[in-house]
Order: C-alpha cells, then structure tokens, then sequence
C-alpha cells in the first residue's frame, strides 16, 4: 500500500491523467445527463489530465457484475488510488467535487 | 432427494400455481409449495433460518425439479455461503459448474458512494437479468434485500425501485424468494412486506425451559390455504425439516396382521394373538416394574422371527440392557450381532425435542425396524413442556404408524396416574399397565390391559413374574380372602391342597363308618327275621291244633244230633254259641 500511496501523490504531482468511468443503461435521459454533467465537471476542475469511459450495461452486462454495479448512473474513480464511485445523474456538482475530491 | 419426487405431481386444483419447495413438510404446510412466479417474503431475526430455507429452496428447485435458480447475496461473500452449506450436503460449487446456478454477491458499502440527483437500479436489474438468463433460471433468492436500505441515503427511490423490482421479478415469472430481518414489532425493519404481498412466512427462534425450538409460520398466503399454526422447524444434517403435526393425517393402512409379544399369556390375554402390527403400545408403571424387562422380550421375540428391532433407550446403557436382560434370560447380544437389533442410547435432554424427533426419524429410516422401542418416554418430559412433549410423540406415532412400524413406549408413573400417561392414552392402541401391590411383608407385579383397541382383550388382572426364563403371567388368587399374589397366592394355594386331602379322609371315614352301620343293621334284622319266623310257626302251628279240635268238636255235635233225632237247621256250623 505504501508503494501504491507513494505513486499517488507522485501521479498528483505529475498531473498524471485522472481515470473515470461511468456506467449507464442505454441512452436514458439521466444517463444523457450524467455524462454532460461529467464531462463539464471534469473541464472545470481536470482540464486536459482526465479521461472517461463510458460503459453502457445494455451492451456488456456482465460487467455489472464484474464491476459490481447495482445504480445506475455511477461513476468510478479509477486513478488517482483509491477508488471512489458518486451515483446519481451528478446535478449537484459540489456534492460530485466532494465525492471524487477533485 | 429421491429421484420420485420429482414426479410427484404439483396440486392442480385450481388455485394458485405452486412450486414444490422440497424442503421436508414445508410443502404439506403449504399446500404445494410457495406461489409460482411470484415472490414469497421469508423473514425473522438473525440466526432463525431464513438464508438456509431461501438456499435449500434453491438447490432442491435444481436437484429434485429441474429448476435453475440465481442466488443474490447481499450478506455473506460466496466463500462463506458455499462452506455455509456444504454442511448440509449442497454442493453449490458443483451445481455452479453444471450450469444449474449463479451466485452473485453484491458488495454494499456503507455511506458510500454518494449520491448527486436522479438515479436507478438499472444495474442490479441488468445484473439479475444476465444471471437468470445464464443459467435460464426458474427460481431466484435475494438474500437479504434490505441491507440496501443502509446503503443509499435517498429512500424514497429505493423505495420506488424496489416496487419496480418486484413488478419486474413478477414479469419474468420466475418464484421468488426474499428474505428480511425482523424490525422492532415489525415484520421487517424496512417494511418489506408492503412490496411482497403473495406469501409471507415468519420464522422464529424461541428459547423455553432452556431448550431452544425454531418455529415457522405462514403468515399470509394470497389465494391459496395454508396451515395457520406455527410448526417447529429443524435444521439437521440433510436440510431443513418441518414437522407440522398434521403433514400425514389419520391416513395410515391398518394391518390385521398380530405380533406375539414374547410372554404366551400375554398373547391369550390379547384375544389369542398379541398385538396388531403397526400398532403403537404404551407400557406404564411405576419404578422397578418390569417395563423395560417386557420391552426387551418383545424385542427378543422379533429377533427370534427374524425381524428387526430397534431400542431407544433414555436411561441405560447398551452394556447396561444386554448385562441386565441376560440375568433374567432375555440374551440380546446375539440379535445385535446378527444385525437385528440396534440400541440407541442417549439422554434426551442432550437434544432438543425437535432433533429428538428427527433424530429417531432418521434412524428408522436407515434401520428399517418392524419394532421400535422407547424406554421411557416419561423422560422426555425433563426436556419441554408437556403439550410439546405429547405433540412431538404424536408426531412420532404418526410417522412410525405411517411406516407399519410397531412401536412400544414404556412411561415410569409417579404415584398416582401420570401426565404423560393422559396424553399419549389416547395416542395409543394397546395400554398395558403394571402395578406393584403390597402385603404379606412383600412387593407384588401385577399386570393388566387396561386398553386395547380392535381386540376382545382380557379383563383379568395377571400375576407378572421376572424369573430366570423371562417373564411370565400366573393368575392372581381371587376367593374368599380376596386377591392374593406371591407368597401369600402360593400359601393359599397350599391351603387350598391342604384342605382338600383333609376332607377326603374325612369322606373316607363317614364312609366306613356308614359301612359298618350297615353291616349292624343287616346283623340286626337277620335277627329279627328269625324271631318272627319262629313265631309265626308256632302261630300257625296252634291254629291247626284249633281247626282240627273243632272239627272234631262239630262232627261230635252232628252226631250228636243224630242220635237225638233232632233237625240239623245249620250244618257245619257249629263252635260258636
């Protein structure tokens, strides 16, 4: 864990790409939502040092339960350690700041 | 897991559709099973069952009806559920390998993740659907759904999605089972039951007089009859087990056929052949008795037939009975080595009443006896409370009787009628009882029937003798003196003998007496006779002497006459002027 806190603070420093991912179901209008209120916040406060992928579950279903996934919209922090996951179509964009501590 | 049982045909009667549980009497209290393509709400408080029921729901619907199923965990990791049952035979690692069932365990964080506006339970609804339709599944188990509620803050969706999620279960038809922990006087703590309105059955885990019994009950079951008791349940080796009371009815075969009892007399005194196979028998009386002493005999006499008999014994040991009945020449060792007689010996306060109960259930299974002993059932009252007592010996008379299994209780009674007695009287057909009676600086057994359904049985009281050839029935003394046994019976029977041979003599000596009477008297007349034949020879002799003398006297008159030329008016009569 060490070598992994020590990489984090490393990756910090070196504005290394932040790596989100949200889960959806089909092109429902939360999930529309969602990904413009991530994508907004993410230029707001990650400028060029972010990349998000976005899964839809409709299409790769097992993954909701390889990623255990249960609401839908969320989003996960994969990088920087450890991860973290907001739900919700992230309207509420201090709350998502707090969540994914931006 | 018989094989047949999946043949059994599910009730069409025109009701709700069902689907067989397979869990031991829980289909007999329900009529069928739980509602097909619906969900049914199993709750209670931690530890009562609920996730052991819902998995053998589960692994049964596979094994037993071809019916793939999902289990969703929201509680224990997979690992923990799969060591869980194995226990109990499931082996969910192979049945997952067959393709037969997917195990899914949702990991919930508390207070994380945090929620920002509108969201769904898409993903568990994508989730359960890949499942189901991984392994085409016909049952699903969610286990427990309301560990959700301390994972997301914004209720009112949840509630809503939990609506949708039942609505959706419903859609695909596929019988559900989901289990919740009991609330503070409520059925569940987040109020599940409002989502799940078709069946609902409460577990519960009770501790009284130390003994801890678990209870199942059918709180509500849309569209269908249900038994509305609470049945005490059973987690043992094999699964779960409901025992309801009422899961074989008065449906029994009855069979004419007799077993000897092993004493001769007692056979006659049960209208000349013993008791009815597949009767239940209830041997009573107080300590030192010679309960046990029968039991064994019964027992020896079905070995001797080549039959099998299985003891239970509560007080003794094995050593203990074989040592003790071979001194009163009952020799059971030999039948237990030949396989035909299986002692089981444990104190019942060991188990609860419940495991007792399928405890005995499994080993008659396995044994396949024609007898069953229980020595003393009276013991039994030390482990509950007498009317859970005489419903668990109902139920074990009814499962021994459904099997034609013959089977003898012995009960030890205080002074004066007993409870147990009172209660498993009515359960039983032959009721024998042994007394002891007191007199004479001694103790007495006495045995009588005091009932005996469907035979003409004796009325009389017999004398119950322990000798060295087992036991055997005398009359008692009953005359003039009253009712006498043992010595007192074996001195009035020397009296008796004593008595006859002194009148005889005296017979005897009236006789000889009268003889020599007899002999006087003919003595006495030949005399007699003699006197009066010599008398009546004189008589006669004079009377001729007379006649002749007046004869002589007339023909002198005559001539008399003659010679005075005088008429004769009268002749020949003459002699009496």
């Amino acid at each position: 864990m060490t070598a992994l806190a020590g990489r984090r603070t490393l990756a910090l420093q070196t504005n290394e790409a932040w790596r989100l991912r949200l889960y959806i179901a089909g092109q429902s209008p939360k999930s529309l939502l969602a990904i413009a209120n991530l994508r907004s916040l993410c230029e707001e406060h990650l400028a060029g040092r972010y990349e998000i992928e976005i899964v839809d579950l409709l299409e790769q279903p097992t993954r909701a339960r390889s990623d255990d996934i249960l609401a839908i919209p969320t989003v996960v922090r994969r990088f920087p350690r450890p991860p973290r996951r907001v739900i919700g179509d992230l309207s509420n964009s201090e709350r998502v700041r707090v969540g994914m501590q931006f | 897991m018989s094989p047949n049982r999946a043949a059994e045909r599910e009730p069409t009667t025109g009701e709700l559709p069902k689907a067989r549980t397979g869990i031991a009497g829980l289909d007999e209290v329900t009529g069928g099973g739980l509602p097909r393509g619906r969900p049914t709400l199993v709750c209670g408080p931690a530890g009562c069952g609920k996730t052991l029921l819902a998995m053998e729901f589960l692994v049964r619907g596979i094994t037993e009806y071809d019916e793939p199923g999902v289990f969703v965990a929201f509680e224990e990791s997979i690992d923990d559920l799969r060591a869980n049952v194995r226990s109990m035979g499931f082996d969910l690692a192979q049945l997952e390998a067959d393709g037969k069932l997917a195990v899914d365990h949702v990991t919930l964080v508390t207070g994380e993740p945090g929620e920002t506006g509108d969201w769904d339970l898409d993903g568990l609804f994508i989730r359960l659907g890949a499942a189901i339709n991984a392994v085409g599944a016909k049952r699903i188990v969610i286990d427990t759904i309301e560990t959700m509620f301390g994972a997301f803050s914004n209720l009112n969706t949840l509630r809503s999605e939990l609506t949708r999620l039942f609505g959706w279960l419903k859609e695909q038809g596929i019988t559900a089972v989901v289990t919740g922990e009991r609330g503070d006087g409520t059925l569940t703590r987040h109020g599940i039951e409002e989502y799940v309105s078709d069946c609902v059955i409460v577990l519960d885990h009770r501790v009284t007089e130390q003994m801890s019994t678990r209870r199942l009950r059918i709180l509500k079951y849309r569209g269908s009859l249900h038994g509305t008791n609470e049945y005490p349940f059973l987690i043992g080796e094999a699964g779960l087990s409901v025992l309801p009371l009422s899961s074989l009815g008065l449906q029994h075969p009855v069979c004419s056929e007799r077993m000897p009892t092993g004493v001769a007399r007692l056979d006659a005194m049960l209208s000349a052949g013993g008791f009815y196979k597949g009767s239940a028998i209830l041997v009573s009386g107080t300590a030192g008795t010679g309960k046990s002493t029968l039991a064994a005999q019964f027992c020896d006499a079905t070995c001797q037939r080549g039959e099998r008999a299985m003891f239970f014994s509560f007080e003794e040991s094995e050593a203990e009975i074989v040592r003790n009945m071979s001194s009163v020449g009952i020799h059971l060792r030999q039948w237990v080595d030949a396989d035909l007689l299986q002692f089981h010996c444990f104190r019942p306060s060991l188990i609860g009443l419940e495991a007792h109960l399928f405890a005995i259930q499994k080993f008659v299974r396995q044994f396949d006896p024609s007898v069953v002993i229980k020595d003393p059932v009276s013991d039994l009252l030390r482990v509950g409370a007498e009317a859970d007592v005489s419903a668990m010996l109902t139920r074990q008379v009814d499962f021994l009787k459904a099997r034609g299994v013959t089977t003898l209780f012995t009960s030890l009674d205080s002074d004066g009628p007993s409870g147990t007695d009172e209660h498993i009287a009515s359960l039983v057909d032959t009721w024998l009882r042994l007394q002891t009676t007191e007199g004479s600086g001694e103790y007495n057994r006495l045995l009588r029937v005091l009932k005996s359904r469907g035979m003409a049985h004796s009325n009389q009281i017999r004398e119950f003798l322990v000798t060295e050839r087992g036991i055997e029935l005398v009359d008692i003394y009953v005359g003039t003196e009253g009712v006498l046994t043992g010595s007192a019976r074996q001195a009035q029977e020397a009296r008796e003998v004593q008595d006859g041979a002194a009148r005889e003599e005296d017979v005897e000596l009236r006789r000889a007496i009268l003889e020599r009477r007899r002999e006087a008297v003919q003595a006495q007349s030949a005399a007699l006779w003699r006197d009066f034949e010599g008398e009546a020879d004189l008589v006669g002799r004079s009377l001729s002497n007379n006649s002749a003398a007046m004869n002589l006297r007339a023909r002198q008159r005559v001539e008399q006459g003659r010679l005075r030329r005088a008429d004769s008016d009268a002749p020949g009569r003459g002699g009496d002027e």
